[in-house]
């Protein structure tokens, strides 16, 4: 982390990661909160329930909604009637809001969200992975992720300014649980930082009775592909936008977080690791454990997952011989997601390719298996699909009781009674 | 009684009076050359809609009551579609759409955020169908009663989708036809047991106001939205619209029916406040339920190939039932 600058009057502090995000947003001067509560996003929404019913956070409505697609609709309201909106949920809120989110880019809304990332069900399951904004990568939401929770919170003024700039919304993706509730040293950003940085929001579209405007009526056949462009063009701008908002937060945070793509040894690097969200950290360690040993590795972060950043990805690429993408997210009968936008990055560039998919559910991902992963794909071992520590046993013991007889029952059951008898 | 004012007339032999014969001020909203026309003329619905009638009505009365200041959160259905395709638009206040099931929640926003930016005069109505309201919406309906969100909320209800081309809805009355429950089999229509009341629903939220009106009554309409204008919190207006495409009614006989609707205790129409029935409007030539069944070719499978007493008993039954526990035919017994 970069030294305060002389005009940062930050304060280096221990705090949990979603109360720094909260304590951010709240800086941010949200007039509208909708919130519903969600592991392991509640922790931010409770700070802000906090924040608003003590006066800190005023002018602001905090509204306890009955669903997330409530929150998200509520959001479409309140920021259509211009004020700055936003909210947080996390992996089933996400998807019960799934309507609701298309229907707020496809307007045009700048709502800003935070997703404590975690795993989608069944099996119900709390904890981290990206399965939940994964699936959103098409609902036309700027997608953020953010490596620690220094960038989790410095994200949302970026967030806000590029929401606003554009009319887009944004999202903020953020590590449940690993970022949400990790407490380490933060700088949180003081609100008069946060002013010079963000300007009032000035609505592009706005439900006023002086001026009368309808939104949201039908287009058919004679405009629809027009306005669908324009939401890819709208993000094709943000490409553009998103690295210019960086380095101005740079020059009055006196930090650097955001931007589009983080590359880490990269510049000799003959194998580079290509990661999202949190876990680039463990995989920056045991590329610096694995140079010392002189291989030439390195690691990509990429924190705008939407827009996809072509250019910046297939710069950082193209001079290395192999790439491997770790996913915390699985496309059921293919394999990788963010694998499929790097090798579009790649078109005709001729690279050993390989996804793995790693963390799902929130299973660790430890250096350990990273040098064993890393080891194999230089040594030519890897398969150019592969579930990082998977227990192969336990799927082929359920593969054979499903074989065996057909009324074999619940396999993610099956699969937990296995691991019990084998403790 | 926040309803039309009472006015006696004597020249004529029927209920029926005409604006002219009354003072400026208990004219209607609709008489007033400087009204707004919110949903002007130009609009796609059929011949004879009653929900475009009870649009008109209500929006400019709200209008009217909130001084030209109305923001309208629109639920996707026929009201949406034949009012805005773009680039033309009936509607002269600010409106939005977002989407089918979530109209109340976007209003609940739309309040939000103008009680953040300190705009007290103006004001929010949320409006949609009976499929958008007492189905689809009515988990964000009933969270916007529960916190009191400052929105008045309209359903206009037709009493099934006829956007879709006329399906069953929550709020289909038992044994009408419609393209999901169709005049076929021993039980035809809709079937008995099923349904629900969003007025009585609204109620039990104990929100400050909840009525129910007619396109029959419109005058008691437009009194209505301004008794419900002058209060703040979560109000409710349940408006029975027909439609002569999805009812099988001659599109001249919209007010007819709904009058039919009123009189034979079908659909009562009253007020309420904090949860309590504050005041009905009496039934003043009370008529069998037949009467409103017959016109109908949504009920025809009551009367061809044979006529089904049973079923229209069971019917006017629970007509009765309706008479009965909210007094419709007080004023009556009080006479007699």
């Amino acid at each position: 982390m970069s030294a305060p600058s002389v005009r940062s009057s930050s304060v280096l502090k221990q705090t949990e990661g979603s109360r720094a995000v909260a304590e951010t947003v709240a800086h941010c001067r949200p007039e509208v909160i909708a919130a519903y509560p969600i592991s392991p996003q509640t922790h931010i929404v409770e700070e802000l329930s906090r924040l608003v019913k003590s006066g800190a956070l005023t002018p602001c409505e905090y509204v306890n909604v009955e669903s997330e697609f409530a929150a998200m609709s509520m959001c479409i309201g309140a920021s259509a009637a211009g004020a700055r909106t936003y909210t947080a949920t996390a992996s089933q809120g996400l998807l019960y809001m799934v309507e609701a989110l298309y229907n707020a880019s496809g307007l045009g809304l700048p709502i800003v969200m935070t997703v404590a990332n975690r795993a989608i069900g069944a099996p119900i399951n709390i904890w981290n992975d990206h399965s939940d904004t994964m699936s959103q990568r098409d609902s036309g939401w700027i997608q953020l992720y953010a490596r620690d929770n220094q960038e989790a919170a410095d994200l949302h003024p970026q967030a806000f300014r590029l929401a606003e700039e554009l009319s887009l919304p944004v999202m903020v993706c953020m590590d449940g649980f690993v970022l949400t509730h990790a407490w380490e040293r933060i700088e949180v950003p003081e609100r008069a930082q946060v002013d010079a940085f963000l300007p009032p929001y000035d609505p592009r579209q706005v439900l006023d009775p002086d001026e009368p405007v309808s939104i949201g009526a039908m287009v058919g056949p004679d405009a629809f592909t027009e306005v669908r462009y324009l939401a890819h063009a709208k993000q094709m701008q943000a490409l553009e936008a998103i690295p210019r908002v960086a380095a101005e937060f740079r020059d009055i945070f006196g930090r650097s977080s955001g931007g589009l793509v983080h590359p880490y040894a990269c510049e000799d690097a003959e194998t580079i690791v290509v990661v999202l969200g949190s876990v680039f950290g463990t995989v920056c360690d045991v590329v610096d454990e694995m140079r010392g040993r002189g291989v030439p590795i390195g690691a990509l972060a990429i924190t705008s997952f939407r827009p996809f950043p072509l250019d910046a990805v297939r710069t950082v690429l193209q001079r290395a011989r192999q790439v491997v993408v770790l996913e915390r997210a699985l496309a059921v009968g293919i394999g990788g997601i963010v694998s499929a936008n790097v090798r579009t990055a790649l078109s005709g560039i001729q690279l050993d390719g390989h996804t793995v998919v790693a963390g799902l559910g929130g299973r660790p991902i430890t250096k350990e298996s990273l040098h064993r992963l890393f080891d194999d794909a230089i040594a030519g071992r890897l398969e150019q699909l592969t579930f990082l520590d998977l227990d192969t046993g336990l799927v082929e013991r359920e593969l054979a009781r499903m074989a065996k007889t057909r009324r074999s029952g619940p396999s993610a059951e099956n699969i937990l009674r296995d691991v019990g008898s084998n403790r | 009684m926040s309803g039309a004012p009472q006015v006696k007339f004597y020249q004529v032999g029927s209920f029926a009076a005409g604006n002219r014969l009354l003072g400026p001020e208990l004219q209607s909203d609709q008489a007033d050359p400087g009204r707004s026309n919110t949903l002007t003329c130009g609009h796609r619905a059929c011949q004879g809609c009653g929900e475009a009638l009870g649009a008109r009505y209500a929006l400019d009365a709200a209008q009217r009551a909130a001084g030209g200041k109305v923001i309208a959160v629109n639920a996707t259905g026929c009201l949406e579609v034949f009012s805005t395709p773009y680039p033309e638009t009936s509607w002269q206040l600010p409106w939005l759409h977002s989407l089918f099931g979530n109209a109340p929640a976007v209003a609940a926003g739309v309040a939000a955020a103008l009680r953040a930016k300190g705009r007290t005069d103006v004001r929010v109505v949320g409006q949609g169908g009976d499929g958008g309201t007492v189905d689809i919406g009515l988990g964000c309906l009933s969270g916007m009663f529960e916190r009191n969100d400052d929105v008045l909320y309209i359903c206009y209800d037709n009493e099934a989708y006829m956007n879709t081309g006329v399906q069953r809805s929550g709020a289909t009355p038992p044994t009408a036809r419609t393209a999901t429950t169709q005049a076929v089999g021993e039980d035809p229509g809709a079937p008995f047991g099923q349904g629900k009341s969003l007025p009585l629903i609204a109620m039990a939220h104990e929100i400050p106001y909840v009525a129910t009106a007619t396109v029959a009554g419109l005058r008691d309409l437009e009194a209505k939205v301004h008794q419900a204008m002058s209060l703040r919190g979560a109000r409710y207006l349940h408006v029975l619209v027909p439609c002569p495409l999805g009812w099988g009614t001659a599109s001249h006989d919209t007010v007819r029916i709904a009058r039919l609707a009123e009189q034979t205790g079908l659909f009562p129409v009253f007020e309420a406040v904090d949860g309590e029935v504050t005041d009905v409007t009496p039934i003043r030539r009370h008529l069998p339920v037949e009467e409103y069944l017959r016109p109908q070719k949504r009920y025809a499978h009551l009367f061809e190939p044979e006529l089904r007493t049973d079923v229209i008993a069971r019917l006017q039954r629970s007509a009765d039932r309706n008479i009965a526990r909210f007094g419709l035919l007080a004023q009556e017994e009080a006479s007699s």
